[in-house]
């Protein structure tokens, strides 16, 4: 089987993090976003991935190389010269897509969710027609895209209802597709969307179908989604009883949905927990309080600190006594003072903070 | 009214005033008078309530800084100077105030007898020094130093006895610079730089004049003094509406001896900045010497910061015993009390003083703080530029923090987003801080528990 991952450009709302990284290679649970999803395609039988981006992405090259070889399958990086939208790339990817008979998954990067592929692709051949797409139920659907089903029809889709004022049904389309090789016939080389165009045209011709997603569900295209998104994502992990998360024995878990990297170091004294991912070679010292946080690898917490819904970069240092707190975002290489409050500030790579940020700010 | 001053001490002072008076010839008034607000009335029972919400609970001249009472360290001061014998503080506080620390500084200060004496009225600062005349002349001293007990100075006391004597001065008042735009705020004086003679002085001027100003700190000699006292009361009851063409005071922020309006326009009420100052600089033999040392008023509660700090540098100077010994994770100067109990893995200072039987907890930070007695702060908690409070707690993790003036700021706000704000973060009486909890910028008064995160607030 094909599969294609509509990455799209720079990932500027992941930022700062994406000033140093690719959105694809940004740890998420101490795995790389593009690894969780060729992770799971393999799992599914897919042997022919395509990763459709906007730019050029040299540093993506070694990694894909390795992935290939760890998974033994093909990864083709399909570069488009100006974007070409949801669709417009599925069309660029012919080739690969259109190699076999056998449909092909599509997935949205920013995505994280326990991707339902197999169960996806029997779904697919159960009802035979063209398309299905992967819906998840939301609590507020009037600010997304609502799926609407045919009467009478448990999975084939009526209509779609972009941000509905009154309620239509709570089933978003979740950014996850299997296609047949006919939908390509579909798409016009050009910038173009598959959820405005493609998706409503196999609709009118009933040949989409919907399947609801189990569990969690998240557009991680911001850094509050992202940490959002690890909660959920950890969270996952403990309810299948996941041997990567540290165990509730250990003294310094509190409230579980810990992921530590068996290469980071942690003081004494501390308490850390719920939510909290930290990464390989992170440095922790004596008496730190973490929760709902992320350290990125080679990242380090001195003695005292505390950090909440903060991502804390690359290499970047947490000051003895520091406090970062509500959405912070330090890049690669940050040094955070110590005894320096940091309330939602979004610090750019190789800056060193010397004075509070009060207030949610950019630093330059 | 009652002039009476309590027996016992009258018995004990006079005998030994009389002694002190003959062999010595002067007498220290040092006067606790605390300001009173605009709205308090005469005989009303406000003191020092820009104080608050610390002098809830303490009278401010015994309110803890660098492990003393802020009274004690003019004391000290007092105590440097050979031929002083006797201290009165004058004040409306209630007698039994001042009898703890009047007994415990009678031990430490041997050579100094210290008698309180208690005005039932609003006297004014004059007004107080002249009601209070026969107990001060008594034994004829020849000068008198009088003292505001809000001020945190090194008080050269001794040099300005050096000019009074130099000069065969009437009266020597300290002075020191500030910056023009603070100079304003406070007494201005006019001085001839050669001769250091005052030529003119103007509390509070609209206009700048100098910026050499009053630090509230005077040594006069008796004869020069009361009758001054004498001819502005006299003044007064002649012309009693004369008052009416003074400016009235706009700024109460960072003058002496306020009193409000209505009670000035009250015959009784002669305040030495306002009524004999600038007559004594048209008449009298009136220098000034001025400290290059530091200088600070001590006004609102969040200015006892500075003021720690302040007295704490002066004693590591000095060499001072009493200050804990520097290492990894004391930053000196740092005031211990001995009865505290202080985890070898906190950090403190520079500028911290903590008081008796507090108990601060493994991997705290406390920085350019005061804790006071009781208060237990729990571990790994932050605390900077904050005042914790008798009895207070806070939590494991919480951080507490103020945000530092300008060290040549005399304002104790800050402006932070457009508002006006305390820059020092005060936590009264028995509060509570939770784990993890944040107070930034904050005033929290007595018995208050936060439990959540707060800024830029009073919480009453």
């Amino acid at each position: 089987m094909k599969a294609l991952i509509l990455v799209g450009g720079f990932g500027t709302r992941l930022r700062p993090l994406t000033l140093t990284m690719p959105k694809p290679l940004v740890e998420f649970g101490n795995k790389r976003m593009i690894l969780h999803q060729i992770e799971a395609l393999a799992a599914a039988g897919v042997t022919d991935i395509v990763l459709a981006v906007n730019y050029r992405p040299e540093v993506m090259e070694k990694y894909l190389a390795e992935y290939e070889k760890q998974f033994g399958i093909n990864i083709t990086i399909s570069i488009e010269n100006e974007p070409l939208g949801t669709a417009g790339p599925l069309k660029l990817a012919e080739k690969v897509l259109a190699k076999d008979n056998t449909p092909f998954f599509v997935l949205n990067a920013d995505v994280t969710c326990e991707y339902p592929f197999k169960q996806l692709a029997e779904f697919h051949k159960a009802h035979g027609d063209e398309g299905t797409i992967v819906v998840t139920k939301v609590e507020e659907p009037s600010k997304y895209g609502v799926v609407v089903h045919k009467p009478n029809h448990p999975s084939r889709i009526d209509r779609f209802v972009e941000k509905p004022v009154e309620f239509v049904g709570n089933r978003i389309n979740a950014g996850i597709y299997i296609l047949n090789t006919s939908v390509l016939d579909r798409i016009e080389l050009r910038p173009t969307s598959i959820e405005q165009e493609t998706f409503p045209a196999m609709v009118k011709d009933g040949q989409l179908h919907s399947m609801d997603l189990e569990g969690y569900w998240m557009d991680m295209g911001q850094p509050k989604d992202f940490l959002t998104g690890t909660c959920l994502y950890l969270s996952s992990l403990a309810k299948r009883g996941s041997k990567e998360l540290a165990p509730i024995s250990e003294p310094y878990v509190h409230g579980g949905n810990v992921l530590v990297d068996p290469s980071a170091k942690i003081g004494k004294n501390c308490r850390i927990g719920p939510n909290v991912t930290i990464g390989p070679d992170v440095v922790i010292g004596d008496g730190v309080r973490l929760q709902r946080c992320v350290l990125l690898p080679g990242s380090k917490v001195k003695d005292h600190a505390w950090v909440k819904s903060t991502i804390v970069g690359w290499n970047s240092t947490v000051g003895k006594w520091a406090r970062l707190e509500n959405v912070t975002v330090l890049g690669d290489d940050v040094t955070i003072g110590d005894e320096i409050y940091v309330n939602g500030g979004s610090i750019l790579p190789h800056k060193t903070i010397k004075a509070n940020v009060d207030v949610p700010a950019i630093i330059m | 009214m009652s002039l009476q001053i309590p027996h016992r001490e009258k018995a004990n002072g006079s005998s030994g005033a009389t002694k002190a008076v003959i062999l010595v010839s002067f007498v220290v008034v040092f006067n606790v008078r605390i300001w009173l607000t605009p709205t308090s009335k005469v005989g009303g029972a406000s003191r020092g309530t820009r104080f608050r919400p610390l002098s809830l609970d303490v009278p401010k001249p015994l309110f803890p800084v660098a492990g003393h009472p802020i009274i004690w360290h003019c004391l000290t001061a007092i105590s440097k100077v050979p031929s002083i014998s006797e201290v009165y503080l004058i004040g409306y506080y209630d007698e039994s105030v001042f009898r703890d620390f009047i007994k415990d500084s009678a031990s430490e200060f041997p050579n100094i007898s210290i008698k309180y004496l208690r005005e039932y009225q609003a006297l004014g600062t004059a007004g107080g020094l002249y009601h209070f005349r026969d107990a001060i002349l008594k034994g004829r001293p020849e000068r008198l130093f009088v003292l505001n007990s809000d001020v945190c100075c090194s008080f050269p006391l001794n040099e300005m006895l050096k000019l009074a004597q130099d000069k065969d001065a009437e009266a020597v008042i300290l002075g020191t610079r500030v910056s023009e735009d603070a100079a304003s705020n406070f007494g201005c004086i006019v001085s001839d730089s050669h001769t250091r003679r005052v030529l003119h002085y103007v509390e509070k001027p609209e206009s700048h004049i100098s910026n050499l100003i009053n630090c509230g700190v005077y040594l006069f000699s008796t004869e020069a003094i009361f009758p001054s006292i004498r001819t502005a009361i006299k003044r007064r009851t002649d012309r009693p509406s004369r008052l009416v063409s003074y400016p009235s005071s706009e700024n109460l922020e960072s003058s002496f001896m306020i009193d409000d309006d209505e009670e000035s326009q009250k015959n009784e009420v002669i305040r030495l900045e306002q009524d004999i100052l600038s007559d004594m600089a048209d008449t009298k033999h009136f220098f000034v010497y001025e400290t290059k040392d530091f200088w600070r008023q001590i006004k609102t509660a969040g200015s006892a910061i500075p003021a720690n700090a302040l007295y704490l540098q002066k004693a590591w100077q000095s060499g001072s015993k009493e200050l804990a010994p520097a290492s990894a994770n004391i930053l000196s100067p740092v005031y211990i009390h001995p009865t505290a109990q202080v985890h070898p893995t906190a950090k403190l200072g520079p500028n911290v003083s903590v008081g008796p039987r507090a108990v601060i907890g493994p991997g705290v930070r406390v920085k350019e703080s005061i804790v006071l007695e009781d208060a237990e702060i729990k571990h790994d908690a932050c605390v900077l530029y904050s005042i914790i409070g008798w009895n207070s707690r806070v939590g494991a993790w919480a951080r507490v923090e103020g945000t530092p003036t300008p060290v040549t700021s005399h304002a104790t706000s800050i402006i932070k987003n457009g508002v006006k704000v305390q820059a020092i973060t005060i936590l009264g009486k028995e509060c509570g801080v939770g784990d993890e909890v944040r107070v930034q910028n904050c005033v929290c008064l007595p018995f208050k528990d936060l439990k959540r995160d707060v800024a830029n607030e009073v919480i009453m």
